[in-house]
Formats: C-alpha cells, structure tokens, sequence
C-alpha cells in the first residue's frame, strides 16, 4: 500500500519519496518539501486536521488532503 | 571626509527577527510610508555608520523565497530587479535565523544570484548554546562567498560588527554561489545568447514572475522561451532541490548541532497550547482577559481625555473674545480633537495584545488549532488573525489576508472581517454602554458594562461565522487549496518591537481617521451654526414671544433659543428629515445627524454627538456623556438614551459598514467594485432591519 504523510501517527518519522508537482504549492517544496528529505509528525490538530509536520528542519502545518497527496517511506525504528 | 550615503535593503524570511535587527540598527529614526499605489507598508530607518557613512535601510516585507505569492513579496522583486529604483540597494542583509537556517540559506542563495553584495547576517546567536549548535563561520563565509555578521538582536550584540561590515561592503564578491541554470543547461544557454546583456537569473525570474522590469518586454522573452506551466514548475522545482543540495554540502561543514544538548521547551509547549482541550480554553482565556483589560484598563485615561476637552472647551469659551471665531475653537475644534484622542487608549491596547501574540509565536498555534473548524464555515484557519485584527481596525484586518493562499477562503475573509467589532466602534459602544446599562456587577465579580461589550464582540464574531457559512454556500468559485503555515519558535515579546509597532500603528490610526473627524467635525459646526429661512435668524425673537417661556430666567430661555436654532440649522433641517426613517428605530433627529455624519466613519458618531451637544450650551463644561443622559423627548418626555433605543442603536453600529476606508480596501485587494457594494448594502439594510427589531421589542 502507498504510505502517504497522513497515514502516519504522531512521532512517526518518514522519508519523503515522490509527488504530483502540479499539485503541491511551490511554497512547500521551498520550506524543504522535496524527495530524500525526512518529515516527522510532531502534532495531529483537535479534529484529525491540519497535520503539524518537522520537514528537513522546518515546522509548519499543512492539511490533510495535501499531506494525502505526498509519497513517504516510514523510517523503522531499531531498538 | 565627504558624506556619503548608500542604501541598504533588509530581506528575510518571516520570523528571523528581521524587524528587531531593523529597530537595532535605526533606533527610533523611521519612517513608515505605502509603496505607490499599494497598500504594502513601506519602512524605511537611516542610521548612523562608521566614517561618517549615512544608511538608508529599507525594511523589506518578509518573503520566504523569490518566487512570489503575494503582492508583499511582488515588493521584494520588484525592487531587487529595478536598478534605477531611487532604493535600488548598493547591498543587501539577508536576516536568517541560526535555529532555521537551512530554510533560510535559500533565499540567500537566490538574493547572491542576482549579483548584489550581499551580507549575511545569523540572527538569534545566543540561542545556540541552548541548541548545542556550532558554527564554522571562516567556512560559511568562503563557501557562501559573503561576509556573515552573527548577532543577536534581542540581547543586542553583533550590531556594531554589522556596521562595519556594511560600510566595507564594496569588499564583498558578487559572485553567485552557485550555478542554479545548470538545471537545463541548453534551456538557460540560448536565454544567454538572445540577452547577452541581462543576469541570467533575472530573466528567468521575469519568465516565471508576474513582475515587470527595464525596458525589456515581457511578450518579447515569452515568445520564444514559453513554456507551459507544469514545465515551469517542474524546472522551479528542480532549482529548489538544487539549491538545496547545495545548502545541505555547506552546512554539513559548516553547521554541527550535538541533539544531546538540545533543550526542547517547545514540544512541551505545543502540547498543552495545541491540546484538544486545553488548547482552546487557554485560547478563550486570553480573548476574554484581552477584551475585559481593553474596557476597564482605559476607562480611567478615556475619562480623563473626555474630562479634559470638556473643561478646554468651556476654558477657551470664557477666556478668549467672544465671537464666531472662538466658538468655532470652543464648539468645533476643540471637541473635535478630543474625540480622536479619546481612541487613543483602546487602540493602543488592543494594539498591544495583538502584538504580543503575535511575537511570541502563538498566533499560528491558534491558525493550527481553529483550522478545520474554521474550514466549516468556508474560511482558513488563517482567517483567525484577521478576524483579531479586526477588532483593532478591518484595514490592517483585510491586508492580513494576504497570507491565506486559497481564493475564495480569503474573499469571504475579506467580506465578513468588518463585522467584528472595530476599535471605532469602541467609543459609540462605550459611550451607549454606559449611558444605558447600569455600572453593577454579577455574581459579584463581573461587571455588567464589561459583560456587555464582551456580549458585543461576540456578536460582531457570531455575525462574521455565519455570513461566512452562507458566503460559502453561495459563493460558486472553484480554486485549488493551498494551506502552508510556518510554526515558529516561542519568543518572548521584546519590549522594543511592541512598543514601537504599538506607536506606529495608534499614530497611522489618529492621524488617518483624525483628518476625517476633525473635518467632520469643522463641517458640522458650521452646519449647526448656521442656518436658512427667517426661523433661524430670529429664533431669539420668536422664543421671547412665546406665552410659554414668560418668566423664564436668562439661562433657561437662551438654552432654548440654543435649541431652537439647532433644530432650524442646517444639519438640524438634515437630522429632522430623515427622523420619519428612523424613528421606528428610537432614535431622534439628533442622533439622526450624528448617524448621517459617520456614515463615512463610524467613529464621527460622538465626536459629532459632541459638537451637537457643545452647540449652543453657553459655558457648560458638563461632559458630553452627562448631556447626552439629559436628553429628553419632548413630546413623551421619556429619555431619549433609553434601554431600548440605547440597544438598537449598539446593534446599529455593530452591523453597518460605515466606513469609507473599508470599502476602499476591500475594493483595492478585490479589484472590483462588486464586493464592497455588495458588503456595503447587504451590513447597512442587515444594521437597520435588527436595529428595528430590537427596538420594536424592548420599547
């Protein structure tokens, strides 16, 4: 199945592998939304809405049906 | 030695501090202006540098890259493609923020592309031991080809290193850091050789920009170097990995952090302030102590000022000649200064909290937080700060909207923000509050004047809520969502920022609205001074003639040929006209004039009951609030400022756009004529139709 960043729970780390260009905003890709880069869940908003994300440094809130739109690939946790 | 002068541009992404390291280097020598023919505010400061070098610091509206979104960072471009802009910057400081700069070296690299020197400054330096954060500075600079000033604006270090890094700026290379068109080397190759002449960054950022610059025409590059937009994008997106493959090789030298010392207050804090409990009755909290501390904090000054003018206006009155000339001054000037000023303290406390809130970073706690329930009423969680801004003045409120990126969620922010409650409404609720509503308290804690203006705002925001819902549904406009907001760092508020964006914004505030009222207020003056046909001019003869006023003392009978003269003049022959229109709603012919007077600024309204009321009172230094509970109906003898009237007046003024600076604005950022009309009509006839209501059913 395609992991997607609203598929992950709250402290979930994940890379980010692929998206459709034409639908995220030039804006994101230049806070650090790009592929390779890693992107950690830190908070899910009250109603499961806007996601509040650490992207490649960043911090800043995007909404789930953008979130829905960018390919990740979970970072497995060793213990 | 000769003076010399060299501009300066400061640019930044948002929340590095740009504006405290603005305030740092000019002190209090600024000016703030608008760029021609937009609203984008324009600050500029000059300071002094080291031999005898005189700055001209342009403030630049933060942006957080090249590409622009919004007509604030059109500003940016613009200017920076513009070499005969009379600010065209001989250097540019890009302000980053040590905690973010990776983010921020983008903008960096972009600005270094365009060949201007450019210094780099790191700003929040004494952070970075509470990071653990190390920096290789002697690497950044040959890696970045600049010169880095590393500062801290809040504890006020690093400034003096920046001065003279800035008057030795012809030092600086121009040599961009890095080869951005190697994106499509045969692309960029044949745009080289059809402008020899031009910076290969600036023609690309004019193809993929909707800026102009220099003679060269736009339709000329387009033709033959068209691309479609999704190829654009894809070639941008390309230049941003780049850039940041780029950014990344540098700092990995550059730039160590060592995570085990890291403090992170910040999770903490965001766990509480974004809790789904805790999170919005803090929020509620602070709204409700903000607008309990608005009223009973300036009561005492706003009594003060309306004391004082009382007392000037009956000082100049007996003082200076008597004459057409002093009552001018006495019954026009004077009252009409003071109800400017009497704004004074409320603006500026609102003013204050804003300010507050948004300095510290938790403005986008709030964005994080009310966004999916803003969504379901059709507006952004973006929305929230105009919304709050709103409550100072909807002109700052509507070009707050900018920053929301989705079309439509940003018009029907722009239509329903004059509906929360405005600082101009402030004075007409204080004034009706405390006439009509008795100064007790509830449950022994609560005060029921506060309680009330408390109510007001709620309706104000209720109203705003669902005109936003039926907007929505109305509305048929389909446009992509975008929805990115940055959650900076908590900050503690400097002192300095505050005060001075508290200063700013109160003095843009008098002195734009107090031009109107004072003119207003001249007008009216005269207006009630003078007055046509034979009844004005022999009012003194017809009252001594009346068998009813036989017996009279002196006093009694002058206030009634006063009256009667106003009910004759001009502005009264106004007033009485519309009183059929109104009377439904309670109101008299005087309250009549004063709602004509502030029909272009609801603030006019008692400054305009002030002048009606000074008009005509020989020597009284009453206040205008004591006249105003005087007033009596002649004909019921019932007050004319009663619980009835009092309310539908206060629902009156809480719906109607009577502001022409609002549909001004909302004309300027909606480009069309369409929404303030429609706004203008559909607040008015919505103000007059509750206001009858509410009357109806309380007299």
């Amino acid at each position: 199945m395609r992991t997607t960043i609203n598929s992950l729970k709250k402290g979930d780390k994940a890379i980010i592998k692929d998206f459709d260009i034409d639908i995220i905003p030039l804006k994101l890709l230049e806070m650090g939304c790009l592929p390779g880069n890693t992107v950690e869940l830190l908070q899910i908003a009250p109603f499961g809405d806007p996601l509040y994300l650490n992207i490649n440094g960043s911090h800043l809130a995007i909404r789930v049906e953008t979130a829905k739109e960018i390919e990740v690939e979970l970072i497995k946790i060793k213990f | 030695m000769i003076n010399q002068n060299i501009n300066i541009a400061l640019i930044g992404n948002p929340n590095t501090g740009k504006t405290s390291v603005f305030n740092q280097l000019t002190g209090l020598n600024q000016q703030v202006g608008n760029y021609p023919g937009i609203t984008v505010e324009k600050k500029i400061g000059f300071c002094k540098l080291p031999n005898n070098v005189k700055g001209n610091i342009l403030d630049l509206p933060g942006t957080y890259s090249l590409n622009a979104s919004s007509i604030d960072e059109n500003v940016v471009i613009e200017l920076l493609l513009n070499k005969n802009d009379k600010l065209y910057p001989d250097v540019a400081i890009v302000v980053t923020d040590v905690e973010n700069l990776k983010r921020n070296l983008l903008l960096f690299t972009q600005i270094k592309d365009l060949e201007i020197p450019t210094i780099l400054v790191i700003n929040m330096a004494d952070r970075m031991e509470y990071k653990g954060i190390t920096l290789n500075i002697p690497y950044l600079e040959e890696h970045l080809k600049t010169k880095i000033a590393l500062i801290s604006s809040r504890k006020g270090f690093g400034i003096d290193e920046l001065k003279n890094l800035i008057v030795t700026y012809k030092t600086i290379t121009t040599e961009p850091c890095l080869n951005a068109s190697s994106i499509d080397p045969e692309y960029f190759n044949s745009l080289r050789k059809a402008f020899p002449n031009q910076l290969l960054y600036k023609l690309w950022l004019v193809i993929t920009q909707d800026v102009n610059f220099l003679n060269l025409e736009r339709k000329e590059i387009q033709g033959s170097f068209t691309k479609s937009h999704s190829d654009l994008k894809r070639l941008q997106q390309k230049e941003t990995i780049k850039r940041y493959q780029f950014i990344n090789d540098v700092l990995k030298e550059g730039l160590k952090v060592d995570a085990t010392i890291a403090k992170d207050f910040r999770s903490k804090l965001d766990r509480v302030l974004t809790h789904k409990v805790w999170g919005y009755v803090i929020f509620f909290v602070i709204l409700f102590v903000i607008f309990q501390s608005i009223f009973e904090w300036s009561k005492v000054p706003m009594d003060f000022i309306d004391s004082t003018f009382a007392s000037l206006s009956a000082l100049a009155n007996s003082e200076l000649p008597a004459g057409v000339l002093t009552n001018l001054v006495s019954q026009g000037i004077i009252p009409g200064i003071g109800g400017i000023l009497i704004f004074i303290p409320q603006i500026a406390f609102l003013f204050l909290f804003i300010s507050i809130l948004e300095e510290s970073g938790y403005m986008s706690r709030v964005v994080f937080l009310m966004d999916k329930i803003m969504r379901n009423f059709g507006l952004s969680g973006k929305s929230v700060v105009p919304l709050i801004s709103g409550t100072a003045c909807a002109i700052p409120a509507i070009m707050a909207t900018r920053n929301i990126e989705n079309w439509k969620e940003r018009l029907i922010t722009i239509l329903v923000t004059p509906f929360t409650t405005c600082s101009a409404r402030l004075p007409v609720y204080a004034i009706i509050i405390g006439l009509v509503i008795p100064d007790t308290y509830v449950l022994g804690i609560f005060n029921l004047q506060g309680l009330t203006l408390m109510l007001l705002y709620l309706i104000g925001f209720g109203t705003a809520i669902l005109s936003a819902y039926i907007l929505n549904i109305v509305l048929k406009i389909k446009c992509k969502t975008f929805f990115v907001v940055e959650m900076p760092n908590y900050k503690l508020p400097m002192f300095k920022n505050v005060a001075l964006n508290v200063v700013e914004k109160t003095k843009a505030f008098v002195f734009g609205a107090g031009k109107i009222i004072l003119a207003i207020s001249i007008v009216l003056w005269f207006m009630a001074s003078y007055g046509p046909g034979k009844n004005f001019k022999n009012a003194e003869a017809i009252q001594l003639l009346k068998t009813e006023n036989v017996g009279l003392s002196q006093d009694e009978l002058s206030n009634k040929v006063a009256a009667y003269k106003l009910e004759n003049s001009y502005i009264g022959i106004m007033g009485k006209s519309i009183e059929p229109a109104i009377s439904p709603l309670g109101y008299d012919w005087k309250i009549g004039i004063a709602i004509i007077s502030s029909f272009a600024a609801r603030e006019v309204f008692v400054g305009t009951l002030a002048t009606i009321y000074s008009v005509g009172s020989t020597g009284n230094d009453d206040t205008i609030k004591n006249k105003m509970a005087a007033e009596v109906n002649p004909v019921t003898g019932k007050k004319i400022f009663n619980f009835a009237s009092g309310i539908s007046l206060l629902l009156f003024y809480a719906f109607a756009l009577q502001c022409a600076s609002t549909i001004a604005i909302t004309r300027k950022e909606t480009n069309s004529w369409k929404w303030p009309l429609g706004q203008l009509i559909f607040m008015s006839s919505f103000a007059y139709i509750v206001a009858l209501i509410a009357y109806q059913i309380l007299k």
